[in-house]
Parts: C-alpha cells; structure tokens; sequence
C-alpha cells in the first residue's frame, strides 16, 4: 500500500503476471488432460448424435422433468451435437487460456492518411491518365456515354414489367353479386335465418358457381361475417338499416387497416375485435371504429332472403373491402 | 299365474300392488323424461328442481333476481338452459368472487350433485339447451380431429389462439385457456355463448362438427410439445425473450470466461 | 525435420511460388488483436451466419419453395387430409419424416433469433463506445445495413413455410407496400404477382432469401470483416495503450484459437436451443389462409418494435380528390423507422459534427465520459423497448391481466414521455459517475479502516489508486464546446445562422462534463 498520490500520465504496461501452467510443469501437465478431456467429450456427443440417429426411433417420447414429455431422438440428437460443438471449443479455449503464451504483444498502429508526395502522385497520375482518356475535352463523348448508360439503366426495370398484372379494379370487386347465397365456411351450407340464433356469428363466402373450386385469392376478399343481434339494438341509419334482416347484419370480414381477418366478435358488447393491432368496431353503429388504429368502418354487404328463404347477397359491396390503397376514393 | 292368485286376498296384497303400482309409474316417468344425465341421483326431478331452487335462492338470487329475471349486475336466467349453468357452476365461473370484467375458472362452490339441482332449476323456468353429456360421448369415435382443427382455426383460434392458449379481448377480457377443458364443457360453451363468447348453434356448427373441434381440442390438450419446450404455445415473444435471455446470456457468459486471464 | 514438418513445407512452397503468399501470410499470422468480451458480440453475429448458411443449404435439399395446393398425408395425424400450399407441406415433411429435420429447422430459426440479438448487442456496444469514429464510419454504415438486410431476411426466412402465423405477417407487409401513394397498388400487384396472396410471393421469396440477401451478406460481412482487419480493431484504453498503438495476443495461436472455439460454442450453443426449446412449431399454426387467425399474432422479436409502432398509431387516413393516404400505416410502418434508421447509419457523421472532430480514434470511450452520447443510446434503447412492449400488449393483457386498450394508450404516453426521461437521467447518471472518478482519483479508494485522530475525530483511510488505475480514469479528452457566434467580430451576420446556433447549442450539449482532475489538482489535496 503506497502513501504517494499516483502520477496522471501512462504508466505503460502492466508487468506479466505468470500463470500456474507456465511455470509449474505439473499444472501445464493438468491443463492438458483437462484440454483432452473435453475434446474427448465432444467425441462422445458425435457418438450420441449418430446413435441417436440411426437406432432411436422417431415415434418415441421421453419425460424430462420441467419440460414434459419429449421426442426422444430429437432430444438426444440435439443434446448430442451440442455436446460434440460445445466441448470443442470450451477445449479450444482452455487450452489458449492455460498453456498457449498469454504475453501481451504490441504492435504500432500507422496513420492512414498517405504521405503528401504519394498523394501529390496519386493526384497527377489522375489528372495526367484522365486527360489521357479524353473526357474532359471531348464534350460529345461525355454526353453521349452519360446518355447511354442512364439508358440501359432503365431496361431491367422495364424488364421487370410482367412480374404482375396492373391492378385495375381487382382491389375494388369481390365475386358478392345480387343474389349470391351466404353459405358457411368451409362445409358451404347455405343459411337460413333461422339458423342463426341471436347472440350468434357465422364464417361465410358466397356460394360457388357449379364446378368452381375456392381460391385463396377470392376469398381473401370475399370473407363475410355474419352477426345476428336483436334489431332493436342497431343504430343504423334507414339506409343501412335496410341492408340488414331481423337483427342479420353481414360485415367484410378483412380488417379495413392492415387485411387480417377480423372475427372476434364479443357477444355482449357487440364489438369486433381485429387481433393483429387491436382495431375495433361496434357492430351496432355498421362497425364504426371506436379503438385502435382503423381508419374506416368494415364494409357492409346488404344482404336479404332469396323465395326459399335462403339468405342472399342484395347487391355487391358498395366500396372496395379490405386495406386502404391510393386510387380508393373514400 | 295360478300361484299367484291363491294370494290375492293375502292382507299384504294390496298395499304391495300399491307399492308396485308406483315404482312402475316412477320409474317409467324417469326414464322417459331422462335430462340425458348419466348416473344422477335417484331423485326425482321435482325434488331437483325444488333443491336447485334453494340454493339459487340463498347464492345465486341476490345477483340474478330471486326468480331469476336478472338485474343490474346479472343477466336474466329464463331460458338459458341447463346447459349454461352446468357450464359456469361446474367450472367455478358461478358464484363470480369478485365483480370483473369477467367471471374467471376456478373450484366449484358446488359439488357434482348441487349443479345438477341448480341446473334442473334452471331448466324449469324456460325450455333451453340440455346438458350434452350423451352428445359428446362418442366424439373420438364421431369426431374428426383433422377437419376439428380446420373448424377450430376459423371459429375459434382468433381468441383462443392456434393451440386453445387463450388470449386477449377488449378491456381486460379475455378468451380463457382450453387446457382444462372436458368435452361437456366445450360443448356446452359452443351452444350456450357464455359471457363475451358467441352462440354457435348447431345449424351453424353442426353437432358432428362440434364433435371433431372437440376432438381436436383434446388432442391440442394431450399432444407433447414436439421441438423441445414449448414455453406457453403462444408464438414469437416467448421465444425471443429466451434468445436473449438463455442464448445471449449464455454466449456472453462464455465470452467473459474466453477473455479471463487463466489463473 | 519431422515429415509433417517435410509436408508442410512443401504444401507452403506450392502455394508461395503461385501466389507470393509467404509475405502477407507472415505478417497477418503475427496481426495483434486486443482481448475483451464485448469485442466477441460481432463474432457471435458471424458465427451464427455461418451456422444460418449451414443449416439452411440443409432445409433446401427437401423445402419445396411452391404455392401450389397438396393434401397432407404425412406422419403429423392431426393435419391429415387438410389442403396447404406444397411449401407448408414439405416443412411439415421436414420436421416429421426427415430424421434431424426438426432440429435442423430449429437450429437455423435460432440462430437467426440469435443473430440478430447480437447485431443489436454488438452495434450498442460499438455505438457506447465510440468505436464507429473516424476512420470506421463506413464501417459502421456497413453494420447498420448488415441489420437492416437481416431484418427483411429473417421474416422472410420465417415466411417461407407459408404457415398462418407467417403468412398474416406477409398480409400485413402487403398492406404497407399498397398504401403507399400512387405507386401502392402496382408495387403490390408486381410483388405478388396478383392480387394477395397470388402463388407467385414464396417462389419469389425463396429466391430473395437463399440466393439475393446471402450474396450481399457474404458481399458486406467481408467488406466490414476486411475493414476490421485493414484498420486494426479499437481497444479499451489502460495503461500502455495509446492512439499508435494494438496491445492484445497474435493471431496465431492464440486468436485463432480463442475465435476458433467461439465459433464451436456459438455453434453448441444455438444447437443447445434447436435441442431444447421448440421454435416455430408450425404444425400448430396451421397452413395460411386469409381467412383464418391467431389471438396473439406477432412477427419475430427483431420485428416487434414495428409491430408496436402500428398498433399504437392514431388511425388518421385523409381522403382528397378521389385519392386516399393511410398516415396510420405509413407513418409507423415507413417514415418513424426511415427516420430512425437514417439517423442512426448517420450518426457518426452527426457527432463530428457537434464535436468538429477530424482526429482518428482507436482507443474507446468509456461510456460515462461521452454522456451525451450514451444518454441518446438510452433515449433509442427506450425507444425501441416501449415499441417492442406494445407489440406484444395483447400477450402482456392476458398474462398480467391487464386490458389491451390501457396498455396501448400507456406505451403511446410512454414513447413521447420515456425516451425523454431516460436521457436526461442517463445523462446525469453519466456525469455522476465522472464526479464519482474524480473523487476516486483526487482523494483514493475507502478502505473501510477508521482511524481514531488523537482530537477524537474519526476518519477513514483512504488508499490512493494505482498508477494504472488512474490514469485508466483520466486518459480521456475532454473536449471544449465549438464556439460559434452568430455574428463574426465586426458584428457582420455569419451566414447559415441558425444551422452555427443549433450546432453551437449541440456542441455545448455533447461537451457537458465534470472536469477530469489534472495533476495540480492533485498537488494540492497531497497538502492538506
């Protein structure tokens, strides 16, 4: 312990300090067999990894307290290569640690910046090979080789053209028409109003066409839900009022923000709730956003019955479902 | 036939033809009129509908009006069936500890015999749905757990997430975990709309259907987490957090032990 | 000579007389690299990118990159009979009828989980301690593109499965690139072929991510890897070491052999995860339809935070001539992170800014003596982790029991009010520990020994620090504030006025400090 305050400028580097193994030629003895050790561990990890593959079955579990029941090869063949890594380099490391010199090397750093004659070089061969190329003088081919290659630039773009068609009015149609059937998804039972209780909700797309198989790509757009309330309970203008059937109300079901489906519906307060950013609509006023982060109501479809009393669209969707884009006028 | 008529004017034979003559109507009357309730008691179903009756009076009346008409805080029960309270009573959501938003799992406060009476009372004030037991008997015989799957994912994933975890509704209300779940209660949850849950009625989840989602809800409930654990089911967040936390950390860790002077 | 000494050389003579190698071999063999833990963070980013390459030429032998519709008949029961695209379908295949698969699969997930975590662990220690600094901003360009790709690489990487979780997060990138003005709806279109979600996206996709993004990872990690190499790497500053000089272990054997066995602990490590800990359980989420959803959907935790940011936006769209711009998606879903990213690739160039800084710089700051700078870490940090927490609100409401809608409007409050917070007390926290080195270095460390004066005052003994301890404290510069007046001498208006004023105000900002003691400081305690 020293008295002295210490001095405030670079003591430079500390003196070495000698560790066990490079002194003691038992201790270095030691680290070695720990060093093979753990590489001869690793070995048995490989021999577990590629037992575990070959002769343990793929439909066999194993119960490992704190994490249930498991797959016994996947677990074996996992804990095996990790074993097999692991120990490679914890051997790799203990022996640089132990026995490999651990004397401190310093080395000078030079500054970047190039010597003023190599850059005063750099700076004639330049303006000398440069003005051997003829660039500066010769303006026409300058403009020319400017205009070529901003040219050519453009063709890969162009090339890409057919990656897709133009969208035209894909985003603003669904295949709802006057008089498509609601029917349920996935078994396509058409409904009646009975069916459907109040307090209840129903999954539907539209009724296919004979032959026609469903797509991912319509019923992205033509998911519909279908809520059934009390029809004393909407507040609903006579407009909105009339696309509605004894308490039937049938809402887009692609979230007017970002496209999930939105389909929880809470029975009691009639809201519907998007899960993916929590955007949600009150059923009772045709789906108008009352938290989160939807700027517009869910489409509504008008819906009524067809003369046997199935339930049928009145007419297609009045404004385009699903995500806002820049041609949507509303 | 002969035998027996030499006892007809025994001074027993009255009274026995009378004792047989009701057990006869008894139990013809109880089987025909069976609420599809294996094993209850041999009481009959006034009897039920009597206990049921007061112990709704003394816990279940103060909230729901003591006919059961409903009132501020409770909805009415007239027409809910016995169904809707075999489920909430059964699974310890009725009598509601404490006023929530929502009622929450937990021990029964009645035992088997006393949701069976309250059920009974239930179910006589108003025609409503039954109890399902002899519906879901067969659903691993009926069901189909592939096509339960599909049907779960479109009813009933988005609240209870794809493995039956549960998750979040609006203002603190939540769709509870399915873990737990017996194939009556799903059945009875499905019909009924208990609480914020719709009503999914067997026009619209036919009863088959309802037994696969069954079906696949019980699989969900027994299958081993195949990758390693599973730590919750509930997607990426879990998983993050334990790449950070295990793996970073553990590589950190390793690191500083690496850049260690060796003793 | 030993004949593995004899093949040796006559393997190093074949190549020397090729190639002139023997030269820069001997002196790169010899190349000094300085020894700390947090200078392994990056490797743990290039080690597990290698592990991402490894794992995933193995998915690709049996992944079917296609859209196109299949029944499942393989070993997993429950989804037997169901339709799902041919993608799904072989990554089912993969996890159930290829032995290794699963772990294969989990292996490469987790070391993307892995990667990125260290990126962002390595850029925060890079940031903390000055070293992007000249001459290593390009470098430090280089890094924050190298997180940027690896962000889109890994949800794409995760997308390819084509399963219901994923293929929700795909939906909701498709809404971003069709809200975007004029151009929205083609970009989408051209995107995915079609309308959504098309066949064309995991085709296209599977290219991006196995062929495109790897070839400009392995383009950028050699350009920063050789930028590292060329300029020598920083180190922390101590005793011995200065601004001309690299102390730490050669090469060969020692670095080669530390870094070697890292990269077989990272590896171990990550397996250690694929072994134990399922990741991406796919066969539960089911195959994507755009019908269908999860409560709880998220996009891997490198993705949360832009999660976050959209469910929290006001829900402000404007309608005008006929034409619609969505501010609720545009605003969180491009231009906050836009201008979060720029910032931070431009960072360098705005701290020499505040500081006119021109010098090169190989010895680390030690985060207390640059507060301004760490406290505007905190301020990013805090950032980032109120974003993260409301991407997953729906998560944190079901588990504390708490509701979505509050969580929301906290961590809406909370991302104008925190970040603010966190830097103004990071900061003093900064200048705190400052004050508190230059108590340690004026007056000693406490001993916790009382000595009894004979006046009958107690003191304690305090035991001065060692040279080396000292000036670790107070090797830094401390540099003043630029002074840059509005007005010149002669009262004359300086030009660009107001860009001298905000940066004057920054300089003054960045140059806060508690002064280090100087040596007649010293003296003058030694007196009392």
């Amino acid at each position: 312990m020293s008295d002295k305050a210490p001095r405030l400028s670079d003591p430079g580097l500390p003196e070495h300090v000698h560790r066990k193994a490079d002194t003691d030629p038992a201790a270095a003895k030691k680290a070695e067999r720990q060093v093979a050790i753990l590489f001869l561990i690793s070995a048995l990890g490989t021999i577990l990894f590629i037992y575990s593959y070959i002769w343990i079955r793929t439909d066999r579990f194993v119960y490992i307290p704190v994490m249930g029941s498991q797959n016994e090869q996947q677990l074996y063949m996992g804990l095996g290569l990790t074993v097999s890594l692991l120990f490679i380099g914890l051997g790799a490391i203990h022996w640089a640690k132990t026995l490999m010199p651990d004397n401190e090397v310093v080395a000078e750093r030079h500054e970047f910046r190039s010597e003023e004659a190599d850059r005063a070089d750099f700076v004639a061969t330049v303006k000398e090979q440069g003005a051997a190329s003829g660039l500066g003088r010769r303006s026409l081919i300058k403009r020319t080789l400017g205009l070529s290659l901003g040219l050519i630039g453009l063709a890969p773009l162009v090339a890409l053209r057919d990656l897709g068609p133009l969208p035209k009015k894909s985003l603003e149609e669904t295949s709802w028409k006057a008089g498509t059937r609601l029917v349920v998804d996935p078994s396509n039972r058409p409904i009646k109003p009975s069916d459907l209780e109040v307090g209840g909700v129903v999954q539907v797309l539209p009724e296919l066409a004979p032959g026609e198989e469903r797509t991912l790509n319509n019923n992205a757009k033509d998911a519909v839900l279908l809520i059934r309330l009390r029809p004393e309970e909407f507040e609903l203008s006579p407009e909105r009022l009339s696309w509605t059937y004894q308490g039937i109300i049938a809402f887009s079901k692609i979230c007017t923000h970002m496209g999930c489906a939105v389909a929880l519906y809470e029975q009691q307060t009639k809201h519907l709730l998007c899960p993916c950013h929590q955007s949600t609509f009150d059923v009772p006023r045709a789906a108008k956003v009352i938290f989160g982060p939807a700027a517009r109501p869910l489409p509504q479809l008008a819906i009524t019955v067809d003369n046997e009393g199935y339930l049928v669209a009145q007419k297609p969707f009045t404004e385009a479902v699903g995500p806002s884009f820049w041609e949507r006028s509303s | 036939m002969k035998r027996l008529s030499r006892y007809r004017r025994h001074r027993f034979a009255g009274p026995t033809l009378l004792v047989f003559a009701l057990f006869m109507i008894g139990t013809t009357f109880s089987v025909a009129s069976a609420t599809t309730r294996l094993g209850t008691s041999v009481m009959s179903r006034t009897a039920a509908v009597d206990e049921g009756r007061q112990i709704f009076l003394k816990g279940c009346s103060s909230c729901h009006g003591l006919n059961a008409e409903g009132g501020k805080v409770a909805p009415s029960l007239i027409g809910v069936g016995a169904a809707a309270v075999d489920f909430q009573v059964g699974t310890g959501r009725m009598p509601m500890a404490d006023m929530g938003v929502q009622a929450i799992r937990k021990k029964p406060a009645y035992n088997p015999d006393e949701v069976a009476a309250l059920s009974a009372y239930v179910a006589s004030l108003a025609p409503g749905p039954g109890i399902p037991d002899q519906q879901v008997i067969y659903y691993e015989r009926d069901g189909s757990t592939a096509q339960g799957g599909d049907l779960f994912r479109t009813n009933c994933a988005m609240c209870h997430n794809f493995a039956g975890q549960g998750g979040a509704l609006t203002r603190g209300k939540f769709a509870p975990t399915l873990m737990k779940a017996t194939p009556t209660q799903i059945y009875e949850a499905m019909i009924t709309g208990p609480q914020s849950m719709p009503k999914f009625g067997d026009k619209i989840i036919t009863p088959s259907e309802k037994l696969s989602i069954i079906k696949w809800i019980k699989a969900a409930q027994n299958e081993p987490s195949l990758g390693g654990a599973s730590m919750g089911r509930v997607g990426p967040v879990t998983e993050g957090l334990l790449g950070w936390i295990l793996g970073l950390g553990l590589l950190i860790g390793i690191a500083v032990w690496l850049a260690t002077k060796a003793r | 000579m030993s004949s593995g000494e004899k093949v040796a050389g006559s393997v190093a003579n074949y190549v020397d007389e090729r190639t002139g190698a023997a030269k820069w071999l001997k002196k790169n063999l010899t190349k000094v690299f300085p020894d700390h833990w947090s200078f392994m963070l990056g490797e743990i980013a290039l080690y597990s990118f290698i592990i991402l390459l490894l794992t995933g030429v193995f998915l690709t032998f049996w992944f079917d990159p296609s859209q196109r519709d299949v029944i499942y008949h393989g070993s997993y029961l429950p989804l037997n009979g169901i339709k799902m695209s041919a993608a799904y379908d072989s990554t089912l295949h993969i996890s159930f009828d290829i032995r290794g698969g699963l772990l294969m699969r989990q292996i490469h997930h987790w070391a993307a989980i892995l990667f990125m975590a260290a990126i962002v662990a390595h850029m925060l220690r890079v940031f903390f301690t000055g070293a992007f600094r000249k001459p290593r901003e390009f470098n430090w360009i280089i890094g924050i593109g190298l997180l940027t790709l690896g962000i889109v690489e890994g949800f794409l990487g995760y997308s390819l499965p084509d399963d219901l979780l994923s293929g929700t997060g795909i939906r909701i990138a498709e809404a971003i690139i069709q809200a975007m003005p004029i151009v929205g709806s083609y970009l989408s279109f051209f995107a995915f072929g079609g309308p959504f979600p098309g066949t064309a996206f995991i085709p296209r996709i599977f290219t991006v991510h196995v062929l495109l993004l790897p070839g400009i990872f392995l383009a950028l990690i050699t350009a920063h890897l050789m930028l590292v190499w060329y300029q020598k790497h920083t180190q922390y500053p101590g005793p011995g070491r200065t601004e001309k000089n690299v102390v730490g272990y050669p090469l060969m054997p020692v670095y080669m052999a530390k870094a070697g066995g890292f990269f077989f602990i990272v590896f171990g490590v990550t397996a250690f995860l694929g072994a134990v800990a399922s990741i991406n359980p796919i066969w539960l989420y089911g195959p994507y339809t755009p019908t269908q959803i999860s409560a709880g959907s998220q996009p891997d935790w490198y993705m949360g935070w832009l999660d976050g940011l959209v469910r929290m936006a006001p829900p402000i769209e404007t309608h005008a001539f006929h034409h619609t711009i969505s501010w609720n998606i545009l605003i969180p879903g491009l231009i906050v992170p836009g201008i979060f990213f720029t910032v931070l690739a431009l960072y360098p160039f705005i701290e020499s800014w505040m500081t006119n800084d021109k010098r090169e710089h190989h010895l680390l700051d030690r985060p207390r003596n640059a507060p301004n700078r760490t406290a505007l870490g905190a301020f990013g940090i805090t950032f980032m982790l109120v974003t993260l927490a409301n991407g997953g609100n729906d998560l944190i409401a079901t588990h504390f029991s708490l509701s979505i809608n509050q969580i929301t409007w906290m961590c809406r409050i909370g991302l104008l009010v925190l970040p603010p917070l966190a830097f103004a007390v990071t900061k003093r926290l900064c200048l705190s520990l400052q004050r508190s080195d230059r108590e340690l270095v004026l007056h000693g460390k406490e001993t916790g020994r009382l000595v009894l004066l004979p006046h009958g005052e107690f003191v304690e003994v305090h035991e001065p620090l060692s040279d080396a301890e000292a000036w670790t404290l107070t090797q830094h510069e401390q540099l003043p504030p630029l002074e840059l007046e509005a007005t010149d001498v002669h009262g004359v208006r300086r030009p660009g006025g107001l860009r001298n004023r905000l940066r004057a105000r920054a300089s003054r900002a960045n140059a806060e400090a508690i002064a280090k003691p100087k040596p007649d400081d010293l003296k003058e305690i030694e007196h009392h």
